[in-house]
């Protein structure tokens, strides 16, 4: 596999030419907006709960192939899990695209899909592209902001 | 491209291999390929001879300027006025107190919004602007508009990235006080009919501040020719270092003008009553300054003055027109900016791939190009884009990094479209 295509695996293409759970949910319980400054990149992710659960979740936005892709996988991850689950994924995506490395902190097998995003790690100034959707469904499952930043 | 064409431009460049020869960071790999530097726009490289000139001031002639009567002092002192007295004979300015030393285009800018902005705006007053301004020449007279309760007017822009003349001139009324404008288009190219603006603008009372950051790697200027009341320059943008700038002001609007920031150096007398202001140019440089930056932009004119300007547009304009053809062959591309005077920068969407995504593979082929909004998020809104993907061609360019550029296009579009 060449530099590019660990980058651009497969799944990322394909993500980024089908995006799953694109559009809106009308009456959604939470609706955050992700930018990405530097790039423009710019998300809007919708998401229904069910007390505790993701019912539904879905975006809009435009970005570059790995922000829509990651966009895409985590809605398609998050859908049917708990707050508290999806606190515990995005910890582990985050070291995922974040972390130096090294360690084996992260079991990229358990990770299934997601996975495909670790090519970023070699790619620092498009490390924010995979990371904008996550930090936007933190702030959704939180409740606590609807403007998310990568900057 | 025929034969023929191929030996008429290498023989009419002959030069250029030389001038390649002068900048260093030119001759390395990137990612196992030759570098193709296509991102001078964002920042020029640097010829040996400024690396040296800095180099040896730091090495020998350092210390604080016009402070001490030590050697040292003097020889620094000497140097950094060396480099006023270029920059004003580069540009013509009438004397080298019309030379302001900034950090750079943007706090040039600033430096006349606050200072002249704050002098002469009142309510009801207007500042106009272009739909192509960096947002260096839009933001600090939002702000000063703010403050002022003057009004921000800017001039839209045609479907090939010109200035809509006649819109400028029903919008330039007498209620302008400030024309602020970008004498060439960091996201499109444009070069814009600066000559005509200024006459028109004067004509109606107002001064003109050209921002220049994008002119100076391509062509002389000269201030007084121009009229122009300001000109912003960057030394990164004209092969010089960072974080030094130029601002050139009319004598009498600078002599009027209170100070931008107050400190050392800016000072003639000081008392807890009173303090009385230096003369120009001291007057607007308070504080310790980018010493060795200035020596780096000087001896950067000094490389700029042995060049001979025709040949390097003639180069330019071959190397545009080339990249221009090359790429349009592309299925799929997108020319953003085509205006007639136009400098060697090209902007353009392939597809519907991310210009990020663009700019990462090329980077693969080794070919550096910006991707984003260049700091021109209206110039992106009036062609309904989130980004383009942007190559720029210096003096130091040839037509081998146009055809490594379109490789790596070719294999972007075969990877997403």
């Amino acid at each position: 596999m060449n530099e590019l295509q660990e980058l651009y695996r497969e799944v990322i293409l394909d993500h980024n030419r089908q995006p799953r759970n694109f559009g809106e949910i009308e009456n959604a319980d939470r609706v955050v907006e992700g930018v990405n400054p530097l790039c423009g990149d710019r998300m809007t992710l919708y998401v229904s709960l069910d007390g505790e659960q993701v019912r539904d979740i879905r975006f809009t936005g435009t970005g570059c192939a790995i922000s829509v892709a990651s966009s895409s996988l985590m809605t398609e991850k998050a859908k049917g899990h708990s707050i508290d689950e999806l606190r515990t994924l995005f910890d582990r995506v985050h070291e995922m695209l974040t972390g130096d490395g090294t360690e084996a902190d992260v079991d990229l097998d358990e990770m299934d899909k997601l996975a495909a995003l670790s090519g970023v790690r070699a790619y620092p100034t498009r490390v924010k592209c995979a990371t904008l959707a996550w930090h936007a469904l933190i702030g959704a499952i939180s409740g606590s902001r609807d403007r998310i930043s990568t900057e | 491209m025929s034969a023929v064409g191929n030996v008429a431009s290498s023989a009419r460049f002959a030069g250029i291999a030389a001038r390649r020869a002068d900048f260093p960071a030119l001759h390395q790999e990137v990612h196992g390929k030759p570098l193709a530097y296509l991102d001078s726009a964002a920042s020029a490289q640097r010829p040996q001879a400024v690396i040296d000139a800095m180099v040896a001031h730091e090495r020998r002639n350092h210390a604080n300027v016009h402070r001490g009567v030590h050697q040292l002092s003097q020889r620094a002192t000497d140097a950094y006025e060396g480099a006023r007295e270029r920059v004003s004979r580069y540009i013509n300015a009438s004397g080298s107190d019309e030379i302001i030393f900034t950090r750079g285009t943007t706090e040039s800018i600033n430096l006349v919004a606050a200072s002249f902005g704050k002098m002469r705006l009142e309510p009801g007053d207007e500042v106009l602007v272009t739909w192509m301004e960096h947002h260096s020449n839009i933001v600090p007279w939002q702000m000063i508009c703010e403050q002022t309760g003057a009004r921000l007017v800017a001039v839209p822009i045609t479907h090939t990235g010109e200035l809509d003349l006649e819109a400028f001139h029903r919008l330039l009324t007498d209620r302008t006080r400030i024309v602020a404008v970008v004498h060439v288009s960091n996201a499109l190219g444009t070069i814009n009919p600066v000559q005509d603006i200024i006459e028109a603008a004067h004509k109606v009372g107002a001064v003109v501040l050209l921002d220049g950051a994008q002119a100076t790697p391509h062509m002389r200027i000269d201030v007084q020719a121009l009229d122009c009341d300001f000109y912003a320059l960057s030394g990164h943008k004209t092969f010089g270092p960072t974080g030094i700038g130029v601002l050139y002001g009319k004598r009498a609007l600078l002599d009027a003008m209170p100070p931008y920031q107050g400190g050392g150096e800016m000072i003639r007398t000081v008392t807890f009553e009173k303090t009385t202001w230096n003369a120009l140019p001291c007057k607007f440089e308070a504080g310790t300054q980018n010493i060795t930056g200035a020596v780096g932009l000087g001896a950067a004119i000094d490389y700029l003055s042995g060049i001979d300007f025709a040949e390097v547009a003639r180069h330019e304009a071959d190397l545009l027109e080339y990249a221009t053809e090359r790429l349009s062959e592309l299925p799929g591309i997108r020319l953003i900016g085509t205006a007639a005077a136009k400098a060697s920068v090209l902007s353009f969407t392939l597809g519907d791939i991310h210009a990020h995504d663009l700019g990462t593979v090329v980077d693969m082929e080794g070919v550096a190009i910006r991707t984003g909004h260049h700091c021109a998020m209206p110039v992106m809104e009036h062609f309904g884009v989130p980004a383009t993907a942007r190559a720029s061609f210096a003096l130091y360019n040839d037509r081998g990094d146009v055809d490594q550029l379109v490789t790596g296009l070719n294999r972007a579009a075969e990877l997403f479209l």
